[in-house]
């Protein structure tokens, strides 16, 4: 639920406050406000390691629990949970509680968000050496994913999980329309046509109602650039040159990718008119028999008790990849840092890290390989069946204006999302695209690269 | 209203009357609170401000270089500025407008006028965050809502960009008109009733009535309704950003947002800075006007 706007209510009423979620913040404010952690006591011998996170929902819980264990193994330190809301509150909070110096101990971040944050100003680097000490190494993790979370060759970031988009199918509608195998999975299609016909089939089992959603639409949508982000890679597109300095989207292949998602909307094949909770709440009911997000919402359906399965984003234009971020681990700058607590801190990080295969219950892949290989991950399902995409993930371009909640997303998605609805062709959406791209270029970079 | 305008005038005159000009340390020691707060939450940072919006200053207070009116110059040729400045102001007009036809209607209404007074007022009793929330999700919501229901249409109310402003005028319109209703109301009750007996024995038509009496009457009251009106629509955010944060494509966003994204989410202090200030010039603008309405009011009743 982290990528997402939390949806507190099932149907869709809610993620149309999304992005500036009026009850989440409420909520979070009321957290904050009243205290939700208990204080040390005067005189406690115990040490407080201060942790900030976005995770409200569904892994919310996890994470609670992970902090739980934890508590419990160390009982002399005591972790001060804050659950912020998620997207641009939580990153404007972490960025001004950095930039005055008196940030809390740890923070989880989005990897992409990373570049465009001033690591060095807002966030101190990482200590490879204290890492070490708690038995975290390099070769531990995802290579992609560790050197992504370097800026200038300084490790500002402790990977944690990839969470990709995701091919959600129900098994019940998928077995009725004959799309899965003897092994009782979802049969893999290959190309635009092997894909759009199963839709098409699925489309006639359930009556004519749309058999994919996603969310398409709504306030500070990001679905519609998740879904492009996924496509337009898979033909070997891209959005800005390595130096993120000129745009090198292909327009042909960037068409083709929205003329798809067109495609999609003309053909009644998916609901142009769902937002974020509309798209979960109506996969959860089984009006819908795909659904096209984060992996995520695993717990949101375990517990409806609705029948599904989970499959890599389909490869629909010769690659395979699919859109994705990872949760990471961050220092907020803190003008004095006691040593005593960022100890602490790191064998706080290196207990989450090593638990991963806890973590991946909530649907995220760990990026800690060695958790990848245990038996207590592999047992996991639906949550392994599709970690083979950790190597896959389509990662935002590395500059300062992408990211979760980037504006990049929202304004790529307010672009896109006319477009599946029919209501602008997909030339049109592809110019507005390019053209928010370039005021994002424009624009002068916030945190231009400055020693500190 | 008639404390707003004695405020300046009578200001003045205690000024003067310290006649022999004795400038008491007690007097400073009596104003002196005032003066730190003062100070210290309004000239001062209104300085920062101002020397901010010079510089490329960033959010952790770095990169802090003095780059001159740059950023005025980005700031009044970009093209989103201009857009989210015409949103604030494009609610106005219908504002003004329809205060002054209701109060109209409910002025001759003869029955029930508390009910019809009260059902336009009550409104502006509420908060954003509800007026918001009920808007967005009971009335516009596109699945279900009240009007997507009641009339079987399938509109995007806040989703479509040419429309999702009309949307956020419309729910404005509900909750705040009341206020512009009042103050007409009042202006209307106090127009002296034998104007329109006279203007009945010459022969006047209704229309006749509301052309020549009713609207000159309320010309003072009109300029009152509109200055106020304007700054309280430059001012507005808190309920656009809770009903569509600004989108979609900009197409919603007021000034203040304009300013609060570059900065906060955006990270430009410098630069939302220097938004920042030209939207207090047109505040200050605005409220000049105002000032100098009410000194006419003041030397007409001389």
């Amino acid at each position: 639920m982290d990528d997402t706007p939390p949806t507190p209510f099932p149907t869709s009423i809610s993620s149309r406050i999304t992005r500036r979620s009026l009850l989440g913040g409420a909520l979070a404010l009321g957290l904050l406000g009243s205290g939700c952690s208990l204080p040390v006591d005067l005189g406690s011998s115990r040490t407080r390691i201060r942790y900030w996170h976005f995770l409200g929902a569904s892994d919310g819980v996890i994470m609670n629990g992970m902090v739980g264990a934890f508590a419990k193994e160390n009982p002399g330190l005591f972790v001060e949970e804050n659950v912020l809301q998620w997207g641009e509150p939580y990153y404007t909070k972490v960025a001004m509680a950095g930039a005055g110096g008196r940030s809390p101990d740890l923070a989880t971040f989005h990897l992409a968000r990373l570049p465009g944050i001033g690591p060095g100003l807002i966030l101190d680097p990482i200590n490879l050496d204290l890492l070490a000490e708690n038995g975290l190494r390099a070769e531990d993790f995802s290579p992609p994913i560790w050197e992504r979370a370097h800026v200038d060759g300084v490790l500002y970031a402790v990977p944690f999980d990839a969470h990709p988009m995701v091919q959600y199918y129900n098994t019940d509608v998928c077995g009725r329309a004959g799309l899965l195998g003897g092994d009782g999975k979802l049969l893999p299609t290959k190309g635009a046509d092997q894909l759009l016909e199963s839709l098409r089939e699925v489309k006639d089992v359930l009556g004519g109602k749309p058999p994919l959603v996603f969310d398409a639409l709504g306030l500070g949508t990001v679905g519609p650039w998740r879904v492009w982000w996924s496509l337009y890679p898979q033909s070997g597109g891209t959005l800005l040159s390595d130096d993120g300095t000129t745009i090198t989207i292909d327009d042909a292949k960037a068409l083709e990718a929205l003329s798809f998602m067109r495609t999609l909307g003309a053909e009644g094949l998916c609901d142009p008119t769902t937002d974020y909770g509309a798209s979960v709440a109506a996969f959860q009911n089984g009006d819908a028999a795909f659904l096209w997000n984060g992996d995520w919402e695993i717990t949101t359906f375990k517990q409806a008790k609705t029948p599904f399965n989970m499959v890599r984003f389909p490869s629909v234009f010769g690659g395979a990849s699919a859109q994705a971020d990872c949760h990471v681990f961050v220092l907020p700058h803190q003008r004095d840092r006691d040593p005593r607590i960022e100890r602490e801190t790191y064998r706080f990080i290196a207990y989450l890290v090593k638990n991963s295969a806890d973590w991946a219950v909530a649907g995220h892949v760990p990026a800690y390989l060695p958790a990848l290989e245990e038996p207590e991950y592999l047992a996991l399902s639906p949550q392994s069946e599709y970690r083979s995409v950790i190597t896959d993930v389509a990662l935002d371009p590395q500059v300062w204006f992408t990211g979760s909640a980037s504006r990049l997303w929202i304004e790529f998605g307010e672009a896109f999302s006319p477009v599946i609805a029919g209501t602008r062709t997909p030339e049109q959406g592809l110019a507005l695209a390019k053209a928010a791209l370039r005021g994002l270029m424009e624009a002068p970079n916030p945190f231009p690269e400055e020693p500190r | 209203m008639t404390t707003t305008v004695e405020a300046p005038a009578g200001a003045a005159p205690v000024a003067k009357t310290g006649a022999g000009r004795r400038w008491t340390q007690h007097g400073l020691l009596f104003v002196a609170p005032f003066l730190v707060v003062y100070v210290a939450f309004l000239v001062w940072p209104l300085l920062l401000g101002l020397r901010m919006s010079l510089t490329s200053v960033n959010i952790a207070g770095s990169n802090a270089g003095f780059v001159g009116l740059a950023n005025y110059a980005e700031a009044f040729g970009d093209p989103r500025m201009w857009r989210s400045l015409w949103n604030t102001v494009l609610s106005t007009v219908p504002l003004v407008v329809l205060g002054l036809v209701f109060a109209l209607l409910v002025h001759n209404l003869r029955f029930m006028r508390w009910l019809w007074r009260l059902s336009f007022f009550a409104p502006f009793l509420l908060p954003s965050a509800v007026v918001s929330l009920l808007w967005l999700q009971m009335i516009y919501q596109p699945g279900f809502g009240l009007l997507n229901g009641t009339f079987g249409t399938d509109i995007l109310w806040l989703g479509d960009p040419d429309l999702a402003m009309w949307s956020v005028v419309m729910t404005t319109v509900w909750w705040t008109v009341g206020f512009n209703f009042l103050l007409y109301l009042a202006a209307l009750q106090s127009i002296p009733e034998h104007l329109y007996e006279a203007a009945a024995i010459d022969g006047a038509s209704a229309w006749d009535k509301l052309r020549s009496i009713t609207l000159p009457m309320l010309r003072r009251t009109t300029g009152l309704v509109v200055v106020l009106q304007l700054l309280a629509s430059l001012k507005v955010f808190d309920q656009i950003y809770l009903m569509t944060g600004g989108g979609p494509e900009n197409s919603t966003r007021p000034i203040i947002e304009y300013a609060y994204d570059i900065g906060f989410t955006g990270y430009r202090v410098g630069y939302a800075s220097a938004v920042s200030y030209i939207l207090f010039i047109l505040i200050v603008a605005v409220s000049l006007v105002q000032l100098r309405l009410f000194r006419k009011r003041e030397e007409s009743l001389r």
